[in-house]
């Protein structure tokens, strides 16, 4: 049974990547449609970034003191100037610790 | 004119940075996999045969928990069913391939390589072979994640969990999106998404994950209309 489940999730999963580049036809695809596809990582990425910067483990939301905050604050600050990927990333992740082991121990 | 293998390689690089999350992230899906009591071979299977980060952990979370095989299946199609948005841009640069070469390259498409590639080919828009740029990232990030869901079912999640690693998951979503930070276009779609991911993300089958992109890109559609 749990085979069967992996199979089919596999199936599904597949299909979801495959469809749209196998199986549609770019010219089916008017103007407007292309235009709106221009916002698909501004549309997608906020949706992973905002729950796990602003929900907790148990899906409520944390204080405004959080360190996942702060963390993300500075990254986005760093992001912006450096338009580096890693300074992105490590500045958002040594931020946050320095805070969970430097000021809250 | 860069050889097929420098786009490659190059698309290899771009993915590197996006391995503080994804190395830590499989460790951590394998190790669930087993903690949860599934066979190691069930659990490398995901990741062979789903290949989708937190879809895998739902699923075997749900199972577990005594969910029906519908109710994991639904719920793994609902999380995965944005892959549809990143195949509808890609499929540009991929048009011209054999019908065989696209559903082989659609196997690897993922968050983080079609958001480096999205990156890099609409900054090198004469680029000849621009699938190999998309299929050097899905293959690396393909490789680190089977590496590490494998570590992470036989040595447990060996990462201590103090770390917070869980954070660099929205932090290299972050990184991905803070070039477009300069376009107040941009800036309204992720907004409105990111919003819209808090109002509805207690929706069934998680389904906040599409259904957030799906309000932001109908919000797009709107702004272009009153742009004109």
């Amino acid at each position: 049974m749990t085979w069967f489940s992996i199979i089919v999730s596999g199936i599904v999963t597949y299909f979801s990547r495959m469809a749209m580049v196998a199986l549609i036809d770019r010219d089916m695809l008017g103007t407007k449609v292309k235009e709106v596809l221009n916002y698909v990582p501004a549309a997608v990425f906020p949706a992973i970034i905002f729950p796990g910067v602003f929900f907790n483990d148990f899906g409520s939301f944390v204080e405004i003191t959080d360190p996942k905050i702060y963390g993300a604050t500075v990254a986005l600050v760093v992001g912006f100037f450096s338009r580096n990927v890693i300074a992105t990333i490590i500045s958002g992740l040594l931020s946050y610790w320095f805070i969970i082991f430097f000021l809250l121990k | 004119m860069l050889s097929k293998s420098k786009i490659f390689f190059k698309g290899t690089v771009a993915v590197l940075p996006h391995m503080l999350s994804v190395i830590p992230f499989g460790i951590i899906t394998g190790a669930i996999g087993v903690e949860l009591g599934f066979d190691p071979i069930l659990v490398y299977a995901t990741s062979l045969i789903i290949f989708g980060g937190a879809s895998q952990i739902i699923f075997m979370q749900l199972l577990s928990g005594g969910a029906s095989s519908l109710v994991a299946i639904t719920s793994v199609g609902v999380i995965n069913s944005r892959h549809l948005l990143y195949g509808a841009v890609l499929s540009e640069y991929l048009e011209k391939l054999s019908f065989i070469k696209k559903l082989f390259i659609s196997y690897f498409i993922v968050d983080q390589g079609f958001a480096e590639s999205n990156k890099y080919i609409k900054q090198n828009k004469n680029l000849s072979n621009p699938h190999y740029y998309v299929l050097g990232t899905g293959v690396t990030l393909w490789f680190c994640w089977q590496l590490s869901t494998i570590s992470g079912i036989i040595l447990g999640s060996f990462i201590p969990e103090e770390l917070g690693l869980k954070f660099a998951i929205p932090l290299t979503f972050l990184a991905i999106i803070v070039n477009d930070l300069r376009k107040l276009d941009h800036v309204f779609v992720m907004l409105v998404s990111g919003f819209a991911s808090l109002i509805l993300f207690d929706a069934p089958f998680k389904s906040y994950i599409i259904l957030s992109p799906i309000v932001a890109l109908i919000a797009a559609f709107i702004m272009l209309r009153f742009k004109k």
